[in-house]
């Protein structure tokens, strides 16, 4: 029997709390989840420093990615009496849906911005280079690892097949929505994903909802709404996250002006250099990071010092909220301010907006600006959900920004009594 | 702070206004492969490179009063007008930036069509690949366009006649 069509002697489940279970018959499914690239995945968080606000969410991509794989499996077995499903692509979704998220690193979000890497790039090295991944993937077919670097890519030609793992109601953002609720713990996140499942029809080139799913999908939009401004956007997640930033940004300055760390900084080294190899890449998780961040705790240089020190004992930054309209010459005064303090407010202060984190919004859009949802009217016709349903036109048009303004309270309250910057600085950020 | 901000902010001000959203993400897009320091991350979608953080971005300018935003009703769908308010002119002269002057690319991309500036933004995708590959792979990933031979000239060419900075 070919590879691709080998299955198990006997059917593999994982215990998932989210799905149940998560079911695996394939030969090459079974082999990719036991590489060292996927399990890798183990040592990243799904959220990042969410953590460190909701102390449930230390769920991993690892989970995430097989949650996803098993939302493709079960699509796919509804969608195996339609005559618009070819059964030829199945393993080729489930492999798309299993490695979707491969290149992710550690701290994926300000590790990208620090550094200037991008996890789909690496997404794709993985499963087109030199690896186990690759291999398994080519054992398959030859050529099959450049159809899934393309699906997760969304250039591949079979439209539907992208949309299985990419559109703006897919098996990635049913299986996050749903894990990041469980783990956190948040009462939002949750919808009807049976219904859905059960209501979803393929067409030519995408995934549409049967009109009468209308109300699952409409919760569906909901809970990414409440997910974004409960979890996602925490404003003290973003807390961390800028003093995550600013220690990446440290490190990276500090060792440009050749300091010298008491132990050499031999992981990041390519990253400060920005010319991260695939193998630098893979060596760098979470656990490693957080290594690095315990020995930075007893460095000389004090900014890196304090910076780690705060992360990993969660003392974060306040905030306020800030309107760079309104407040533009605040900033330019506080900015003195902490210098006269002597706190460099380049690490110090900073102005986080809703856009340094991008959340995916259901946006109805413009014509061809990117593809909506699709509703599949009894007649054959296709409608934009929003035209239907009052209340996703209603979240869609709400106001979804914000910035705020983050500063080491504590420091700040340690100023001497009579220093000439404390009062003013107390009186702008409200202490 | 908000640089990245202050640099769309220069965008629409020598833009002075800018007729469509898809319009507008293919033109920063495209900017960005001429190397103008535009941060945005893009990814590919059904029509092409996509940036989720644009949007939200222009969105902000729009709430902080910096742009103004018109929504116009179209046969079948709603299209948005971007203009530069007199708030966004005082903000970006808060601003020392290093940002090159785009005015000349952004005549030229202006006097495109959304069509054509998809089809732009779809080649310098795969700017990687040879032009046969890449015109091989226009046509696998967009079919329904039906992009003609004459179209794919004209982009090349395009693409040539707009300067990158150096």
């Amino acid at each position: 029997m070919p590879y691709k069509d080998e299955q198990l002697h006997e059917e593999k489940v994982f215990k998932d709390p989210v799905h149940r279970y998560v079911h695996v018959n394939d030969r090459v499914i079974w082999d990719l989840i036991a590489t060292p690239e996927f399990q890798r995945l183990r040592r990243i968080k799904q959220l990042g420093t969410t953590y460190l606000t909701f102390h449930g969410a230390e769920h991993s991509r690892f989970n995430h990615s097989l949650g996803v794989y098993e939302i493709v499996r079960r699509i796919i077995a509804n969608f195996e009496d339609s005559p618009r499903w070819d059964p030829n692509v199945r393993l080729l979704c489930l492999c798309a849906a299993l490695l979707h998220d491969l290149g992710h690193g550690p701290f994926s979000h300000s590790f990208e911005k620090v550094f200037k890497l991008d996890h789909e790039h690496f997404t794709q090295q993985i499963i087109l280079g030199d690896t186990q991944i690759h291999r398994i993937l080519e054992q398959v077919a030859p050529g099959f690892s450049q159809k899934v670097a393309d699906v997760i890519d969304k250039t591949y030609e079979d439209k539907l097949v992208v949309s299985l793992i990419s559109s703006q109601i897919d098996a990635d953002r049913m299986d996050y929505l749903q894990r990041d609720a469980y783990f956190t713990g948040v009462s939002y996140g949750h919808f009807d994903m049976e219904r859905i499942l059960r209501v979803m029809r393929p067409l030519e080139d995408q995934v549409v909802i049967k009109s009468s799913g209308m109300h699952a999908v409409e919760d569906y939009i909901m809970s990414r709404y409440q997910m974004y401004w409960q979890v996602y956007f925490h404003p003290v997640t973003r807390s961390a996250e800028v003093i995550l930033s600013k220690i990446l940004h440290r490190a990276k300055y500090l060792y440009e002006q050749d300091y010298i760390f008491k132990l050499k900084p031999t992981h990041f080294i390519s990253f400060f250099n920005e010319s991260v190899s695939l193998r630098d890449y893979l060596k760098l998780d979470e656990a490693v990071v957080s290594y690095y961040f315990q020995l930075w705790q007893e460095e000389d240089d004090a900014i890196l010092r304090d910076l780690c020190e705060r992360f990993v004992n969660r003392r974060l930054f306040k905030y306020i909220e800030f309107n760079p309209n309104q407040q533009m010459n605040v900033w330019k005064e506080l900015y003195q301010l902490f210098q006269t303090a002597g706190i460099n407010p380049d690490y110090y202060l900073e102005v986080d907006s809703s856009s340094d984190l991008p959340y995916d919004f259901y946006r109805p859009g413009e014509e061809e600006e990117r593809l909506p949802i699709h509703l599949l009217k009894p007649d054959g016709d296709l409608v934009e959900l929003s035209r239907n349903s009052d209340i996703v036109e209603s979240i869609s048009g709400k106001k979804r920004t914000d910035h705020k303004l983050y500063f080491p309270a504590d420091l700040l309250r340690q100023l001497p009594a009579d220093h000439p910057a404390k009062e003013r600085i107390a009186e702008i950020l409200h202490l | 702070m908000l640089t990245d901000h202050a640099k769309l902010m220069q965008f629409f001000s020598e833009a002075e206004e800018v007729t469509g959203r898809k319009k507008l993400q293919k033109m920063i897009y495209i900017l960005q492969k001429c190397n103008f320091p535009f941060e945005e991350k893009y990814q590919f979608h059904f029509y092409g490179p996509y940036s989720e953080e644009l949007s939200l971005r222009v969105e902000e300018l729009c709430n902080l009063g910096f742009l103004t935003e018109q929504k116009e009703e179209k046969k079948n769908f709603f299209q948005y007008r971007y203009d530069i308010t007199g708030d966004g002119l005082d903000f970006l002269h808060q601003f020392q930036m290093d940002m090159p002057d785009m005015t000349e690319q952004i005549a030229l991309l202006k006097a495109k069509s959304s069509r054509f500036l998809e089809l732009v933004s779809t080649v310098l995708y795969f700017d990687g690949l040879s032009r046969d590959e890449i015109i091989e792979k226009v046509h696998t990933v967009k079919p329904k366009q039906n992009y003609t031979d004459m179209e794919l000239d004209e982009a090349f060419q395009f693409i040539s006649t707009i300067s990158p900075v150096q």
